[in-house]
Formats: structure tokens, sequence, C-alpha cells
């Protein structure tokens, strides 16, 4: 669906992207994976758009992603942003339908949508006329991720969807997501620093490092194969149970 | 191109406020001091007696900007005094015969018509018992005494003949001297923080303060006869104008004036009643004063402040809107911006003021040009913070979400920016309120009206009576303001005051 050829991407003359070359797949859901400041938000940010690289070339759906194709190549992603980026003076329901109002849609077909959405995503009904200052982090979790699949997009785009949130939410939110990635069969591409998360929801990992991909493939290839030491190490850096002192063996 | 529209607007309406009505009102100055007031009431009165359509555009300001108008046609008629017209208008040395004052006025399509009788001198005036303790009579006594405290109106204390001639004439050494508005000079020399002030002859002051007239013993002060004036055009444009106002040449003697003087000053009655007191006495015409009443005096104070604060608060966010979200757009473009309307800020009121009087003449004009040039910045800046301080995250949102720049501005950057817009225009609307005031010093009307009389007039309760509505306008403008946030700013982003 993407494919990123030696892509260079600098801020302040230090390199976030330095010559990534990748593939990502469709109908699969790809976890971009890796330490702070990897250059994995960066990525994402540079598929829909949001910034240019310096040098190299991104192609969506078998065209050059250019300033052109920009704007039409946004109808077709649909991107969650870290922290949702909600926007605070509309509702629930005005965040997930502000695109569609502004396109013309029929108030019918708009308020169907929002129907099938919240059903998907297990978003109570009397919550879509709440402001996000009213609703709990899980959410506007959902209210994001409705609003990015209120035009049925072929890809979506999730920047650290879950990061903020506490635990017992997290779990229950994860089920939800990878329900909904099976039930839509769409491309994703998930950006998390969880290594178990990325492999409870993604078919192929990306490890990245500085700036450069490290290792692509399943949890069980990263675990039993890794390319180099840090692979190695970021994989066990995973805490279980297991550690926890007292625990039984 | 909508800019351009506006502006054209602004301008048609500060052309209007201000200009309009000269083509059929026949419009009477005075300067601001009592006498010249009750001397434009007079002519006033005598203009509509003959039933021409008038209007007295009351104490404009000093001799240049009274006479500049007259010269400048934004008003028709005054009285001037000749030795003001000799000194400060044309700069001469010693005094000229009337014929050649005359040939100079005609030459400025100035009509001096001729004395109305009494004149007005400077003198000096000093508290009675003090003056008798130190033993002084004359001006040159004063040389003896070079601790003296000397308080002078401001326009004494500036031009040529007054203080600074007075002081090289007598080789005066006195070093404490210094400019006041004239009233509180008079108020100064009660309270004895003060000895010695300049005077006119036929002020109602000299025997309410109990006031010794110290003698011009070298008879340096010139001879300030009353004269009336007018445009030469006036009788081509209003026939029976001039006869109307030249009734009254030769019919106010220096007890007359003195005594209207009086009345107003001392007994409190408004100088149209006094002038129309006058008239019947001297005249024997049948004048009924127009009495407004308070309350009608209050209502056109209020509507003119409401008409200056409104337009000039309109024009400036129909301007200082757009104007800050360009400067938001392209922030090197922004910091020019914010630099210009800074700078507009900075001017002091009442500079602006006088700026804006040779561009738009007396009355609203230039009160609303200068009001709208200090509602410019509060509101650019707040805009430009607003939209400015819309936190990243969201405006990717946007554009991630496919939204066009237009819809994005809609629906998304002002939205969000819309109380910080708000509470620039809140705090522009109540520095208008204060600042509208300072229009009556350019004939623009409003509460500043009535508060610059009552200091004139050293009426508390006059002063009260602009004072205490603009302190409630401003209060119910803030209160409105927090109104409309509420109704105007969603519930998400509204500030938890509730």
């Amino acid at each position: 669906m993407f494919r990123l050829d030696q892509i260079v991407k600098a801020y302040d003359g230090i390199r976030a992207l330095d010559g990534v070359t990748l593939d990502i797949a469709p109908g699969r859901t790809t976890a971009l994976i890796g330490p702070s400041g990897c250059g994995k938000s960066t990525l994402l940010r540079l598929m829909v758009g949001l910034v240019a690289p310096e040098s190299g070339t991104i192609e969506f759906d078998g065209r050059p992603l250019d300033a052109g194709a920009i704007p039409g190549a946004r109808h077709r992603l649909g991107y969650v942003i870290q922290e949702g980026g909600l926007f605070p003076h509309l509702t629930a329901r005005g965040n997930i339908t502000l695109m569609a109002r502004h396109l013309g849609w029929p108030t019918a077909r708009i308020s169907a949508r929002v129907g099938e959405l919240a059903t998907l995503t297990h978003f109570p009904a009397d919550g879509l006329d709440r402001y996000p200052g009213e609703l709990s982090g899980g959410q506007n979790q959902r209210v994001s991720l409705m609003r990015a699949l209120m035009h049925d997009p072929e890809v979506l785009l999730l920047d650290e969807p879950l990061g903020a949130l506490d635990p017992m939410i997290r779990f229950e939110l994860q089920e939800d997501l990878r329900r909904v990635f099976e039930t839509l069969g769409k491309t994703v591409v998930l950006v998390t620093h969880d290594l178990a998360e990325a492999g409870f929801l993604g078919h192929t990992l990306v490890l990245m490092r500085d700036g450069r991909v490290v290792q692509q493939g399943s949890v069980d290839e990263l675990m039993t194969s890794p390319a180099d030491a840090f692979v190695d190490r970021f994989v066990r850096a995973q805490r279980s149970l297991h550690d926890a002192p007292g625990a039984r063996p | 191109m909508r800019f351009a529209a506006v502006l054209a607007l602004l301008a048609m309406m500060a052309w209007a406020a201000g200009c309009a009505p000269r083509e059929r009102e026949i419009i009477v100055g005075s300067k601001s001091f009592t006498e010249s007031v009750i001397l434009g009431e007079v002519l006033r009165t005598l203009l509509e007696q003959a039933g021409l359509p008038t209007r007295h555009q009351r104490a404009l300001g000093g001799t240049r900007l009274v006479y500049n108008a007259l010269a400048s046609g934004e008003i028709d008629a005054y009285v001037e005094y000749t030795g003001t017209l000799t000194h400060e208008i044309f700069a001469a040395d010693s005094p000229e015969p009337p014929a050649a004052l005359r040939e100079r006025l005609a030459s400025a399509g100035i009509v001096l018509a001729g004395p109305l009788g009494f004149e007005n001198n400077y003198a000096l005036g000093m508290p009675e018992p003090r003056a008798a303790r130190l033993g002084i009579e004359r001006i040159s006594d004063l040389q003896a005494h070079p601790d003296l405290v000397l308080r002078f109106g401001n326009e004494f204390m500036e031009r040529s003949d007054g203080w600074p001639g007075l002081r090289d004439a007598y080789g005066l050494p006195q070093q404490d001297v210094r400019g006041v508005e004239h009233d509180i000079a008079y108020r100064a020399l009660e309270a004895g923080d003060a000895d010695l002030t300049d005077l006119y002859t036929t002020d109602a002051e000299i025997a309410y303060y109990g006031l010794r007239t110290l003698v011009d013993d070298r008879g340096y002060f010139p001879r300030y006869r009353a004269v009336l004036l007018y445009r030469a055009d006036l009788a081509g444009r209003a026939p029976g104008a001039v006869a109307a106002l030249e009734r009254i040449l030769g019919r106010i003697g220096e007890r007359e004036m003195t005594g209207m003087n009086a009345a107003v000053k001392l007994d409190g009655q408004a100088e149209g009643e006094v002038a129309a007191a006058f008239l019947r006495d001297a005249l024997d015409a049948p004048v009924v004063a127009r009495d407004e009443g308070r309350l009608d005096r209050l209502l056109r104070h209020t509507r003119e402040h409401l008409l200056l604060v409104g337009l000039s608060l309109l024009a400036a966010i129909l301007i200082a809107v757009p104007l800050g979200i360009v400067a938001a757009r392209q922030p090197r473009l922004g910091q020019v911006v914010l630099g210009i309307v800074g700078i507009g800020q900075t001017i002091p009121a009442l500079a602006l003021l006088v700026f804006m009087v040779p561009l738009f003449g007396i009355g609203a004009g230039p009160a609303l040009v200068a009001l709208f040039v200090y509602s410019l910045l509060p509101i650019v800046r707040n805009t430009h913070a607003g939209v400015t301080g819309i936190p990243m995250p969201l405006i990717d949102s946007a554009v991630a979400l496919g939204l066009p720049p237009g819809a994005r501005l809609r629906h998304v950057e002002l939205p969000l920016a819309l109380p910080t817009i708000l509470a620039g225009i809140k705090t522009a609307a109540v520095i208008n309120v204060g600042g509208a005031t300072l229009g009556a010093l350019v004939g623009a009307g409003g509460y500043g009206q009535p508060i610059l009389a009552g200091i004139r007039l050293d009426d508390t309760g006059l002063i009260l009576e602009g004072a205490i509505p603009a302190a409630l306008l401003a209060i119910g403008v803030q209160w409105l303001f927090e109104r409309a946030e509420r109704a105007v700013v969603p519930r998400g982003i509204r500030t938890r005051t509730d």
C-alpha cells in the first residue's frame, strides 16, 4: 500500500529518518516500534503528508505521494494523532462528523454512519453529545477512532493510540482495536513503544532505531532470530510477571 | 478587496459624522471658557430667532483650534478678542489699527463685523488679604517678592503676549511658575497653594474669590475688545444670518458680560438660559430658552457616547480580526502589523485626537477615528495570540482530516480562538467607553461634555452627570460581553467560572 525508498527527514540538522526503505502490505496491520525518538511517529506523519521528506520517495497505492497527490490521498486515509487530537469546542458527534458535514453528506447518511461506528467501537450512544472534556480518556480514543473511520478510509494510521491510558482501559481497548481491525480488514499502520501491544495487534512488526529500520518480521522472528544485539536487548527489555520478586517460577 | 471596502466604509463614516451637517446648518463655535460659551449661545439664539437651523459647537478648544475651524469652514461664526487676533493669530508685536486687522481677516475669507461692546483684558489677581499684607498694588511691586507662587492658565503661560512677555517687560524674578487649567488656578489661590494668577477683567470670580487686580503700571497688556467674526461666504449661503448676528453689535457692556458670567459660574444657570434672559432684556426679543432638562440631556449624551463607542468598535472588529489572522499566518508580516498597531496605542489619546482634527475636522469624525485606532491593538493582539496559541496536534488533525484552509479557519481555528478574541474586543470596548469621554474636547459630545463643563464651572454635580453614566456603561459593557461569551462560546472550551 505504501512503498518508501531511502527516505531522509531531518529536524534542525538532526536526522529523524536516515534512509528508511519499507513496504507496507495492504490489508495487514503493521506495527512501528522502537525507543523514543527512533523516528516511528515521523514515519507515520510522512505517510499522511504532514511532513515531506528531504530525499527519497514515498508511493501510495503505486503513485508518488507528492503535494499534488496528498489532498486526494487524505480522503483514503484515516489518521489518529497522539493524545487523540479531538477538537475541544465540538461534541463527540461534532468531531466525528466535521468532515462529512463539510463535504455535504445528507443528514440521514451521517447519523446512520455514526450509529454503525458507535456500535463497532462500543461507544455509548449518550456520550455522542458530550464534549471531549466531559469524556474519559478511553472514550475519547474511541471518538478519535470513529472520526478517522467516518469516511471509510482504505488505510488507518494510528500514532500511539493507547499511549496515555491506564492499564485496565488499555487492555480493554487493545481487545476492541484488534476486533475492529479484524472486522474491517483494512491496511493499518500503528505506532507503539510497547512490544506486547505491537505483537498483539500487528501482523508485522517494524523495529526502528535512530531513524533506521533495524528488523522487520513477526514477534517470534524478532525473539528467535534477532538481527543484532540491539534487537535482542529491546526484546528482552520487556517485563513479565515472572520477574516480580517472590513470584513462583 | 474586502479590506479596501471596509476602509472606504470607515472613511465615509468619519466623513458623514464629521462634515455632513455643514451644508444645512449654521455652526457657531466657542472657545473652552465660560464667557466664550455664553457668547456662542447668544449667537445661536439670535440665529434661531431668525428661523435659521443652527448648531453650537461648544467649548471646542483654544484660540488656534477655533480660529482655524472658522478659517477652514468647520464653523461659521464666533466671538474673538482683538488682542488675541493681533498677538496670537497674526503674531504682531504692536497693536494694529482696526482697519489693518479687518484687512488681514478679509484675506482669509473672514469678516470682522465689529465690537460687541465690552473689553475683556488680561490682568493679574491676588487674594486681597495677601496682597494687603505684602503691600502689592501694581505689577511692578512683584519684583520685590521672588518667592511668590504663580499659577497661570495654560494659554496665558504659553502665548507670546502672556507670561513670557510680561516677565520680560517687568523683569519679574519668580521661579515657581506653572500653567494649569484656569479654573484650577482659582481654587489653588483659595486654598493658599498659589499667590497669583492671570484674570480676565469680566471674570465673575474676581468678586467671588475676593481678588485684588494689580495695576498694569507699564501698560503691558494689550486691549482685548470682543468682536464678532463670521465667514465671508455666510451672507451668500444663509440670507438673513448676517443681519441676525449683527443685532448683537454694541449691545453687551462690561457689566452685562460680568453679570452673565456670574449667573453661569456662581449661580449655576445653564449658558443657554443666561443668553436667552439677556436677549429678552437687551433686545426685547421674545426668546424662550431651550431648556433641555437633565433627563433629555442624559439621553442625548448616552446616544452620542454609544454611537462613538459602537461605530469605532465595529470598524475596529472588521479590520482587526482579519489583520490578526493574517499576522498569525505570516509570522514576519505579523511582527510588522503588531508593531504598527502597538505604536498607535502608545500615542497619547489627547495627541491622537488633535492629530485627527486637521484630517477629519471637528465633531464625531476625529473622535471615531482616534477610538478606532485605539481599539485595534487589543483585538489584533488577541486574535493573533488566539490563533497562534492553538495546539499543534489540533491543527495537524484538521489538516489530516482533509479540511481545506478556509474550512479549517471557520470550523477549527476561529472557534478555538474565539474566547481570546472576545476578551480582546471586551478590553477594547471598555477602554473605548473611557476614551470616548475625551471626544468632547473636539466637539463629539458624549459623557465627556458634562464632565468638561463641570470642571469649567466647578460644578461637581455636572461632573458626576458624565462620570457616573460613563462608569456604569463601562461595567455594563463588561457584563454584556461576559453574557455574550457564555452564549457564543461552546461549553467544551468555556472557562470554568460558573
